[in-house]
């Protein structure tokens, strides 16, 4: 029965072949846009997330506080107003899981003919826990480094790849000003951060040396920023008020005089950055539907004028003993034959655009079986859903009538 | 089982029309028994293709009874009727009604695929119907490239694929010349010596006299209802 179906579907479409096509590149154009659209969308948020990940998760900055002299102020991070033993105080409240004091600055390193401008993070070991940052050759510094400011550093990709070309950095020494200092370990690559600035170019070092071989600051103990990372999302906001609490109690703040630091949650702005890409590629998705709209109303057209068409075909199967409901399915199976080869041309055209665009301009481009699945049966869908009011009105017609037409 | 075929009883049909319900059948009642050659016959517009219709299970009358083979055609629904016909009886139309875009055996086969009859057997059983109205060489051809009464025996092949009990012929040979038309009522006339009972509509009265028992119609009633006399042409029978 089936069989005999499929073959009256394909000789019915046959007899009309441009119009078949026609109604076919409709859902071809709907299906490949969908495709395609959401092969970028999902390109675009599989970009932001590896990003995401790549700043390390539930993470607050706390920025020190500005100074003011003659009324130039000199912005965020500049003022010695937060201490080690401020993160040592944070470290010890509820919710907290690292903590990691930050002393940074750039500095021009040397190693032999090479001289390379990268930044300098002085941090603690639990830097690179905070911010999940592995380490991809050799070994971390580790906490008596810090008590004892040894010169020794940990290099990010581009910095090592700048400084000492093809060599091996691990265990070589490079130099800052006359003071040698040993590479210990090379971080795993983190790539572009949100604001497109490269992450792998720079150096860690023991913050104590930083603060005192590198940099000389003329404040003991202060530090510029300190990470804080958070046991879970959950407990962030808990978290960020207490840190504010405990900092303003241990500045000595009075009520209504302003925080002397800053505090920042960067999983905001990741979800900020998250949630942008997640609309652009719903409206990707959204614009792309509206052409496989457009085709499924093609096939329904279509089908319109040919259950017109064959108003006096219809009469005659009623006649010899067609129910409705085969008529019903004759129809239907032509509109459903229509969408899913429309979709399966769609789909290769999709497909291969979205590789194009991958190959072309560099585009990630995310194909999941999860979507394409869903564009053939979204297909599938809006055959049944287009071609079910065509081929129910031919199901009802009235054989005597349908047999008059001409 | 009941040994008539077509039982009618106190048969009416109206159309509506905005000038309020038009009469086309008034209180006909008509029974045919098996193996029975009838042809009905009247002017036009006096119901007879009316009433073939309901006979055919294409129409519903507005009041009274048919009882086709003894079931009662009014209570049923639209799949038991749309069964009726597709097993119960066969229907041979005046504009042979083939699918163009299907080759000869294709259109004959068509009602076996409405009875779930696997292609094989399909193909056998369509070939072998070819072959009895005498186009068993013309089945891949399609309807265009053979002659009108040709056409009309493809038809006739195909009304009796299912093997139904009974014809109906609504002027099955109003589009022929009257040498054709001769064929096409000596296939009649082979069908009913096998036992199929035939209905046909006519206007013609020499085509009338290949059947049985003649009845009129005039003016949405049975007039004349007897069997046919040999040599006899009814008055009202407009010449041709």
């Amino acid at each position: 029965m089936l069989g005999a179906m499929l073959h009256e579907a394909w000789r019915a479409m046959g007899a009309n072949r441009l119009r078949t096509l026609l109604t076919m590149l409709g859902m071809v154009i709907g299906v490949s846009a969908v495709v395609l659209m959401m092969a970028i969308g999902q390109g675009a948020q599989y970009t932001v997330a590896q990003t995401i990940n790549s700043m390390g998760s539930n993470i607050f900055v706390v920025l020190s506080g500005f100074t003011a002299t003659g009324g130039v102020r000199t912005g965020s991070g500049n003022a010695p107003t937060l201490t080690v033993a401020d993160a040592n105080a944070i470290a010890e409240l509820d919710g907290v899981d690292t903590v990691a004091p930050v002393h940074f600055g750039s500095v021009q390193m040397v190693y032999g003919p090479n001289n390379w401008n990268a930044w300098v993070q002085g941090s603690t070991p639990s830097y690179l826990d905070a911010r999940s940052w592995p380490i991809a050759e050799g070994a971390a510094f580790t906490d008596s480094d810090v008590r004892a400011a040894t010169r020794v550093a940990l290099i990010g990709r581009t910095a090592a790849e700048n400084l000492f070309g093809d060599e091996d950095p691990v265990g070589k020494t490079f130099r800052i000003g006359q003071a040698p200092f040993t590479v210990l370990g090379v971080l795993g690559s983190k790539g572009q951060n949100l604001e497109g600035r490269d992450q792998d170019d720079l150096v860690v070092m023991p913050i104590t040396t930083a603060q005192r071989r590198v940099f000389g600051t003329p404040f003991p103990g202060s530090v510029r920023q300190i990470l804080v990372k958070a046991s879970s999302a959950e407990a962030m906001p808990a978290v960020e008020k207490a840190m504010e609490a405990l900092l303003r109690q241990r500045h000595r703040l009075r009520e209504g005089v302003d925080n002397d630091f800053t505090l920042r949650n960067l999983t905001a702005v990741a979800d900020t950055a998250a949630e942008t890409t997640r609309v652009m590629s719903m409206l990707l998705g959204a614009i792309a539907s509206v052409s496989l709209l457009v085709g499924g109303i093609g096939i329904m057209n279509i089908m319109l004028v040919s259950v017109t068409e064959r108003t006096r075909e219809i009469g005659i199967r009623m006649a010899i003993g067609a129910r409705e409901r085969d008529i019903l399915a004759q129809f239907l199976l032509e509109a459903i034959i229509i969408s899913v080869i429309g979709c399966a041309i769609g789909l290769c055209l999709g497909v291969g655009g979205a590789l194009l665009a991958n190959q072309l301009a560099k585009m990630t481009v995310v194909i999941s079986g999860g979507s394409v699945l869903t564009a053939f049966g979204v297909a599938a869908g809006v055959g049944i859903f287009f071609g079910f009011y065509p081929a129910r009105k031919a199901a009802r017609l009235d054989p005597i009538e349908a047999l008059r037409y001409q | 089982m009941d040994d008539f075929v077509i039982r009618v009883e106190k048969l009416f049909k109206a159309y509506d029309t905005p000038a309020g319900p038009f009469p086309v059948l008034k209180d006909v009642n008509l029974s045919i028994r098996v193996n029975e050659f009838v042809a009905i016959m009247g002017p036009s517009g006096s119901g007879k293709s009316t009433f073939m219709n309901i006979l055919g299970c294409l129409d519903r009358p507005s009041e009274g009874h048919y009882y086709l083979a003894g079931s009662d055609v009014a209570r049923l629904g639209k799949d038991a009727t749309a069964t009726l016909r597709n097993r119960t009886l066969g229907f041979v139309f005046q504009g042979f009604n083939l699918l163009p875009r299907m080759s000869l055996a294709d259109n004959v086969a068509l009602p076996l695929i409405y009875s779930g009859v696997d292609h094989a057997e399909r193909r056998v059983r369509a070939q072998e119907m070819l072959d009895k109205v005498g186009l068993g060489r013309y089945a891949e051809s399609l309807p265009s490239r053979i002659s009108g009464g040709q056409q009309q025996r493809v038809a006739i092949a195909r009304a009796l694929v299912n093997r139904p009990r009974l014809i109906l012929a609504d002027e099955p040979t109003g589009n022929l010349d009257s040498h054709t038309s001769e064929e096409i009522m000596s296939v009649f006339d082979g069908l009913n010596a096998e036992g199929i009972t035939i209905v046909l509509v006519t206007h013609e009265s020499d085509i009338a006299a290949h059947a049985k028992r003649q009845i009129r119609f005039l003016d949405g009633r049975i007039v004349h209802d007897a069997p046919t006399v040999p040599g006899f042409m009814p008055a009202e029978s407009p010449s041709c």
